[in-house]
């Protein structure tokens, strides 16, 4: 799960980290650990569309085992990853990703960190221009009384 | 018998909570001090009711009288009589009803520790407390009464389902309860300030502990059910942002501001209407939590299905709550104008900060959630997963963590920020170092980056206390002095503080966890992850209402043996499910971590974790409520605010 996270974040610098979990045997997995490792990556990406909320390498569903077994066929094959993914949203829709598509549909979702962090700030700037809430500067005497206090 | 009494008493206690909703309320308004001095009566009272419905509840599980419709479904005289009581919160109706007699509780303790309140905001605090109880009272017993008999009764109950049965999961609902229903207490200040139209020091001072108690508790909710995710469900992780965990996240974060509002309006009196808005939010967000969920409306593997009537009925319940409550704000909060004034750069500066960063956390969670609930009134299908809110909440907590050091060395009213970064620079260094190191030494930039941050953090956490001490500038007998003369609320923070950053570690450490599956034969050994695992025996052993296949599993490290560890699959007969037993070895360093994946051909499948600090995601957790707690039995906040002047009313 971790890994995901850390796949997401630093997605440009490391691709493809992020174990498998839900393997029910070790003979799914590829041969070859480059392979199998982009295979997990992208599995980590699709939503088992079984049960609710577990990507397809977490999940124990048959279909998602089935899932597994296709993504890996392709990755073998020599498909790239967008080809793959495109290739699976075309046939079960962008349901399947759990990364939602950058669209007009999702403007909102993805602009959400900014626009929260732009009404907050509006919301503070707004609320001291309507009542100036900053203190007066210390005047020069106060400064002095304040030096000789702190000696 | 017993079923039936605790039906009375529950219906009981919705006389009492609506005589609660109203008496207190006129009688503030008329400033009758007959009518306010029965508001303590009243909640204890219906306290007492729930207590003893919730009693009789308990007595049919315990006695397994199958004729309750409840213990039929939930229970089963094969389980242990733990797994018998913990069973009755373990299902919808009971948990509902466990929740109102958490909010019962709630306003039993603001009765009976409120002695000192002024008698006119007591009852309106109380009254509003009715408010909320008379609603959901109301509910549990036309739609969702646990007291309902069935007949004929069924020989056997049907037993709580195994994921369940577990004792990190039986004691979790109680203690998430409490916290989710103990910011019912600053929502009732609120609206009880809101009612009054006054807020001051003396309702800071009040609302803080309220606060904070709810805080501590429901972050120990949370990290409960992240443990018990953790090593329940088996797959090694502990956060699936799922919305049943979102749902829990969005009050703590806005308790967590509101938390530090609180301090601002004691200390400064000022931040007031936000501090109101913030503790309304909370509650309203707690209110989802529970119930949206619960309704089915989001899609989550933990959500009980429910019948629409009783979603419906809910919804109403809270729109009347949240939509009440903000219609109030919006007509009430204008007339409160802030006392104190501050310059952008102080400590109330820095905690406004804090608590944009925490709405903007809370707001993204909240869309992320809620987005595929939009989407499909749209007639747009689409997920929203765990790489979405990655992307989205890490760029706003490194702010976030950035500023949580810097803002308890800044004055109050006015301060300097360059003097407060120079007092820090031993720590921003030490930080540096540590990230240096890691990023060398693991080539891994996020768990780099992410031992930065625990480290800028935990030793952050610690540059208030050494400031106020004056380490190394004035004699250390000095200093020793001052750090015993230092209030425990200081040690509070501190310790808070710290306990995010020994969560970070966690987290960061959790980054570089491995795993691999492998099938294997008794008498195997295979070498992963820096140790050996070597395959003693697979047996069958028989449970109380299970039987299991147990794995003897031998671990062993330079040739020494570090662990035997017995995973197991447990297959429950009367429910006819398979639960997966992991097994988990930690020296808190690191987690050895296995769990057994079913059977194939002679050979046991298993899936092997080394998960590097695991133990401190929760602990960090624990640290952050002891931190809590700490701040909570500071005298200067037990002792009761002074009385205020002219406000009519009797001493209980």
């Amino acid at each position: 799960m971790i890994r995901s996270r850390f796949a997401a974040v630093l997605g440009v610098l490391l691709l493809f980290a992020g174990p498998a979990f839900a393997l029910s045997s070790p003979s799914e997995m590829l041969a070859n650990p480059v392979l199998e490792k982009r295979a997990e990556a992208l599995g980590m990406q699709l939503r088992c569309v079984v049960c609710q909320n577990e990507s397809i390498e977490q999940s124990n569903a048959s279909l998602a085992q089935q899932f597994r077994g296709i993504i890996r066929r392709r990755v073998e094959e020599g498909w790239s990853d967008k080809r793959i993914i495109a290739w699976m949203v075309q046939r079960y829709g962008t349901f399947i990703l759990l990364r939602p598509p950058f669209n007009p549909m999702t403007w909102l979702l993805w602009g959400a960190p900014a626009l929260a962090l732009l009404v907050g700030g509006a919301a503070v700037v707004l609320a001291r221009r309507r009542h100036p809430t900053s203190p007066e500067p210390l005047s020069p005497a106060e400064q002095q009384r304040l030096a000789d206090l702190l000696k | 018998m017993i079923p039936e009494l605790g039906h009375f008493a529950l219906a009981l206690a919705v006389a009492i909570a609506a005589a609660q909703a109203v008496l207190p309320i006129v009688g503030a308004r008329a400033r009758d001090a007959r009518l306010m001095g029965a508001a303590p009566a009243l909640a204890v009272g219906q306290m007492i009711a729930l207590i003893a419905a919730y009693g009789c509840l308990i007595w049919s599980a315990v006695v397994n009288d199958f004729s309750v419709y409840d213990v039929a479904m939930n229970s089963s005289s094969h389980e242990p009589l733990f797994y018998r009581i913990t069973g009755t919160w373990g299902n919808h109706d009971g948990s509902i009803l466990l929740w109102c007699l958490v909010l019962a509780v709630c306003g039993g303790a603001v009765a009976l520790f409120g002695r000192n309140l002024p008698s006119a905001l007591r009852a309106r605090v109380i009254g509003v407390l009715g408010i909320v109880s008379a609603g959901f009272l109301l509910f549990t017993l036309t739609a969702s009464n646990p007291f309902q008999r069935m007949w004929p009764p069924p020989i056997q109950g049907a037993a709580i389902n195994p994921l369940l049965q577990d004792p990190g999961l039986a004691i979790h609902p109680p203690i998430l309860y409490t916290g989710y229903v103990g910011f019912s207490i600053p929502f009732a200040f609120a609206v009880a300030a809101l009612l009054e139209g006054r807020v001051d020091a003396t309702w800071g001072r009040w609302v803080r502990p309220w606060t904070l108690a709810a805080w501590c508790f429901l972050t120990c909710g949370i990290a409960l059910g992240s443990w018990w995710a953790y090593y329940e469900l088996g797959w090694g992780g502990f956060w699936f942002w799922d919305p049943v965990e979102n749902a829990s996240l969005l009050p703590w974060l806005t308790g967590t501001a509101l938390l530090h509002c609180a301090i601002v309006v004691e200390k400064r009196e000022t931040l007031k209407t936000w501090t109101v808005l913030l503790a309304i939010a909370t509650f309203s967000l707690s209110l989802c939590g529970t119930f949206m969920v619960r309704s089915g409306i989001l899609n989550s593997v933990h959500s009980f299905a429910e019948a629409p009537t009783q979603g419906v009925f809910i919804l109403v319940l809270l729109a009347i709550t949240i939509g009440g409550s903000l219609a109030l704000f919006a007509f009430r909060a204008p007339a409160m104008a802030a006392t104190g004034v501050f310059a952008p750069i102080s400590r109330e500066g820095a905690l406004v900060l804090n608590n944009v960063l925490l709405c903007a956390i809370c707001a993204v969670v909240f869309t992320g959630t809620t987005y595929p609930l939009f989407a499909a009134l749209l007639h747009m299908e689409l997920s929203v997963g765990a790489p979405y809110f990655h992307l989205t909440v890490v760029p706003l907590l490194v702010p976030l963590f950035a500023a949580m050091s810097v803002g308890p060395v800044l004055s109050w009213k006015r301060a300097d920020l360059l003097p407060a970064l120079l007092r820090l620079w031993w720590a921003a260094a030490i930080a540096a170092l540590i990230g240096i190191a890691a990023e060398f030494g693991l080539h891994r930039s996020f768990a780099a980056a992410g031992f930065a941050g625990a480290a800028w953090l935990i030793l952050g956490a610690f540059a208030e206390v050494i400031e106020r001490i004056r380490l190394f500038r004035i004699p250390l007998a000095n200093s020793w002095a001052r750090l015993q003369a230092q209030p425990l609320g200081v040690w509070g923070a501190a310790v808070a503080h710290a306990g995010m950053g020994v969560t970070v570690a966690g987290i960061a450490g959790m980054s570089l966890a491995m795993s691999t599956i492998v099938a294997m034969t008794p008498g195997q050994t295979i070498g992963f992850g820096g140790y050996r695992w070597h395959v003693l025996d697979i047996r069958k052993v028989p449970g109380p209402d299970y039987t299991a296949r147990v794995v003897d599993l031998q671990i062993m490290r330079d040739g020494r043996q570090v662990a035997v560890v017995h995973p197991s699959l447990r297959t429950f007969t009367q429910q006819k499910q398979t639960v997966t037993d992991t097994s988990i070895q930690t020296n808190l360093l690191r987690d050895l971590y296995i769990a057994p994946g079913g059977e194939q051909g002679g050979k046991m499948v298993l899936r092997l974790h080394v998960n590097p600090l695991a133990a401190f995601v929760w602990l960090g957790a624990l640290v952050m409520a002891l931190g809590g707690a700490l701040s909570l039995i500071d005298r200067r906040l037990r002792v009761g605010a002074p009385a205020r002047r002219g406000v009519v009313g009797v001493p209980a």
